[in-house]
């Protein structure tokens, strides 16, 4: 109890410290504190969660999925306590519990408070354990920065493990459409909900574009079926039955086990589609409400650094983060269906939350925007890597090649410039770039540092 | 260099194609029709037959381990021996990561389970076990009078034998067994690699040697012409000193 106070007043003397410095927004520094002198500190602090916690993990989507899961709670009239984004790990998580306590190291029971966390794959098992959660929520599982976890045959198993010794009483939600991700409904304890896309919706009523959503469908997401031994994708418990492409995003209609939902959903993609799909399904596991649901997502608005809009010197600014090629892909699909005009710009950076190997960008389509730019900037530490790639693409600036600049605050500029005025230019950073890019255009378009956005 | 071809067979591209291996592909393609030479891939997967000779240069990449089961299985199986008789007869290969290993005598895995391999290079490789640091990070090897730069990511050892010369010498990173500052082996026309994925791109001289080397079994005295590498050379240049600037702090 005593160790537990303690804890939290450091990790909050933490916090307060390094926003007073600026020092990166103490997203992680006062969980690791306060990890330090409690080692318990989670399961101290989120054991006082009125309304208990749920989970988020897989490779994409995750941010997107807790971001849209805490506007449903929100319109739910639960408070929600949520790690920021990117700082995924046990430090991140009891950073947010650190903040939501108060220096006595209570959090108020008289606030209906839901620990909402999105975690890293392979800290699943720890955060679990810790925070004893009501539903895990299971997005995807794509091949990503194996230097990191070796191999996606690893992952899978932690996560078996995780789920099997989960308590009965936790709902685990799964992506059906993701064989690896479904497999996971076997060794489940307690009850599964399922949620995928469905095979029998007419898919676009308005254009009819079949293309256009086999496209979507990304990755080794969708309808699988093994020759050899039968195993079938099964029907899903939560699907979206329909789902419409719009200029800026896209209209969804979800069935539930309580009924539809219609909603209108700021985020563009098929991919947002599915994140909107697992935010629902986990409140549906967490009996949230259909209106709530609805709400929550008709409210959202596009995620930091996912699909960000900002305005810079009379010019629209698209964030969008790359993170693997399956993500990627889904990027310059958006892109390239806007037109054949685009400005972009492509920051690679090689720290270990980038990936350290470059080599993914080999596996990402490129070949989509041949013909489809206006003007190319390329920075980062990795730049040459990123314009080799673009070379053999075919993608360059107005027949030049692509602009070279691995300084990122002048490349940004450089591409700001190459932008006509009114015009959108799309950036597209690896995780620690789009930090640095959005500190920049926050800083520009006189917006506040990343740690303060909502 | 009109009609001429570069026929490329692709080993099990569908299980082997981690982390960019398909940049090797296109690099190959790329640089050869700058040249005017067509290029033609074909890919072989499981059971199916391989005829070597058909084949200026035969591709093989790297997998997970599950996968690289499967295929060392085939290999051994369906394959080894018209690889063998090809490679006597001059056949290039270009064997990365994964794909490189199996290409040695035997894979020894962290359980202790021994997989035969092609024996098309006289080396072996040995996971020391799970516990073991794995070897991940940026590689320069020193190569004909110049580097090659890439990344690895393995966690066996290989230990050259003496009927194979390394591709070259760590100037940083691990190579072959993180001892002897070996870094790939070559025997014949066969050269293989722990510097997996897009390896040849950003490496467009040792791109050229492999792609000549192939050429030249059936057009003796081909040089291939020079183009414009002046991309390929500032990403290489970057590389090798992000490369070696990491080795430094490390
Ligand atoms: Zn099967």
């Amino acid at each position: 109890m005593i160790q537990r106070t303690a804890a939290v007043a450091a990790g909050k003397a933490t916090a307060a410290v390094s926003r007073r410095f600026r020092l990166g927004g103490g997203t992680a520094l006062p969980g690791l504190v306060a990890q330090r002198i409690d080692p318990d500190v989670i399961r101290d602090l989120s054991g006082q969660l009125s309304e208990g916690s749920v989970i988020i993990t897989g490779t994409n989507g995750k941010t997107t999925t807790a971001r849209l899961l805490r506007g449903i709670a929100k319109e739910a009239g639960l408070k929600p306590v949520a790690n920021r984004a990117g700082s995924n790990m046990m430090r991140g998580i009891a950073a947010a519990l650190v903040d939501a306590a108060g220096w006595s190291g209570e959090i108020a029971s008289a606030e209906r408070r839901l620990g909402i966390f999105e975690v890293d794959e392979a800290t699943l098992p720890l955060v679990a354990e810790a925070v004893y959660p009501r539903a895990v929520v299971f997005t995807n599982l794509f091949r990503d920065q194996l230097d990191r976890y070796g191999e996606v045959e690893t992952v899978a198993a932690v996560w078996r493990a995780a789920v099997a010794g989960l308590p009965a009483e936790a709902a685990v939600v799964l992506n059906i459409d993701d064989p690896s991700v479904a497999a996971l409904a076997v060794v489940a304890q307690g009850r599964v909900l399922t949620y995928g896309m469905n095979a029998d919706a007419r898919w676009c009523t308005v254009c009819g574009n079949e293309l256009e959503y086999s496209a979507v469908m990304y990755g080794h997401l969708g309808h699988w079926r093994c020759t050899k031994c039968g195993n079938t994708r099964p029907e899903p418990d939560v699907f979206c039955g329909e789902f419409q492409a719009e200029a800026n995003g896209s209209r969804l209609t979800l069935k539930l086990p309580g009924g539809l939902v219609e909603a209108n959903l700021a985020l563009t993609g098929l991919y947002n589609a599915y994140n909107a799909l697992a935010a629902a399904s986990g409140a549906s596991a967490l009996d949230l409400g259909r209106p709530a649901i609805q709400r929550g997502l008709n409210a959202a608005t596009a995620g930091f650094g996912r699909q960000e809009r900002m305005h810079v010197g009379g010019r629209g600014v698209q964030i969008m983060l790359a993170k693997n090629p399956a993500g990627l892909n889904q990027v310059l699909r958006t892109i390239a269906a806007n037109g054949s005009n685009a400005d972009l710009a492509v920051f690679l950076n090689d720290s270990i939350a980038d990936g350290r190997d470059v080599s993914w960008i080999w596996d990402v389509d490129f070949e989509l925007l041949e013909g489809k730019t206006r003007s190319v900037t390329v920075s980062g530490v990795r730049a040459w890597d990123m314009a080799l790639r673009l070379k053999y693409a075919g993608i360059d600036g107005q027949g030049a090649s692509p602009n070279v600049e691995p300084e990122p605050a002048q490349a940004l500029k450089r591409a700001l410039n190459a932008t006509l005025e009114g015009g959108t230019l799309y950036v597209i950073p690896t995780y620690t770039a789009m930090l640095e890019v959005r500190d920049l255009l926050a800083r520009w378009a006189g917006r506040g540092a990343f740690w303060e956005a909502e | 260099m009109k009609g001429l071809a570069l026929r490329v067979a692709h080993l099990y591209p569908k299980l082997m194609n981690i982390y960019g291996d398909r940049g090797n592909i296109l690099c190959l393609q790329h640089r050869s029709e700058a040249r005017g030479i067509s290029f033609e891939v074909e890919g072989l997967e499981l059971g199916d037959p391989l005829k070597a000779k058909e084949y200026d240069l035969i591709f093989v990449g790297g997998a997970q381990d599950r996968e690289q089961r499967l295929v060392a299985e085939d290999l051994v199986k369906v394959k080894a021996k018209p690889l063998g008789d090809g490679v006597r007869r001059n056949v290039a290969v270009l064997a990365v990561c994964g794909g490189y290993q199996l290409m040695g005598r035997f894979y020894r895995t962290a359980e202790g389970e021994e997989l035969p391999g092609a024996c098309v290079l006289d080396m072996h490789t040995v996971h020391p076990g799970a516990e073991a640091q794995r070897f991940i990070g940026n590689i320069v090897i020193e190569w004909n009078g110049t580097t090659v730069v890439g990344f690895e990511n393995h966690g066996g050892r290989t230990f050259l034998g003496d009927g194979v010369q390394p591709l070259g010498r760590v100037v940083a990173g691990f190579g072959n067994n993180g001892e002897d500052g070996s870094e790939g082996a070559v025997y014949r026309n066969v050269f293989g690699t722990y510097l997996h994925g897009a390896l040849l791109p950003k490496n467009p001289k040792l791109a050229d040697h492999v792609i000549e080397t192939a050429l030249r079994r059936r057009h003796k005295d081909l040089r291939l012409s020079e183009i414009d590498d002046a991309v390929e050379d500032a990403a290489h240049a970057a590389a090798v000193r992000q490369a070696t600037r990491r080795s430094i702090i490390r």
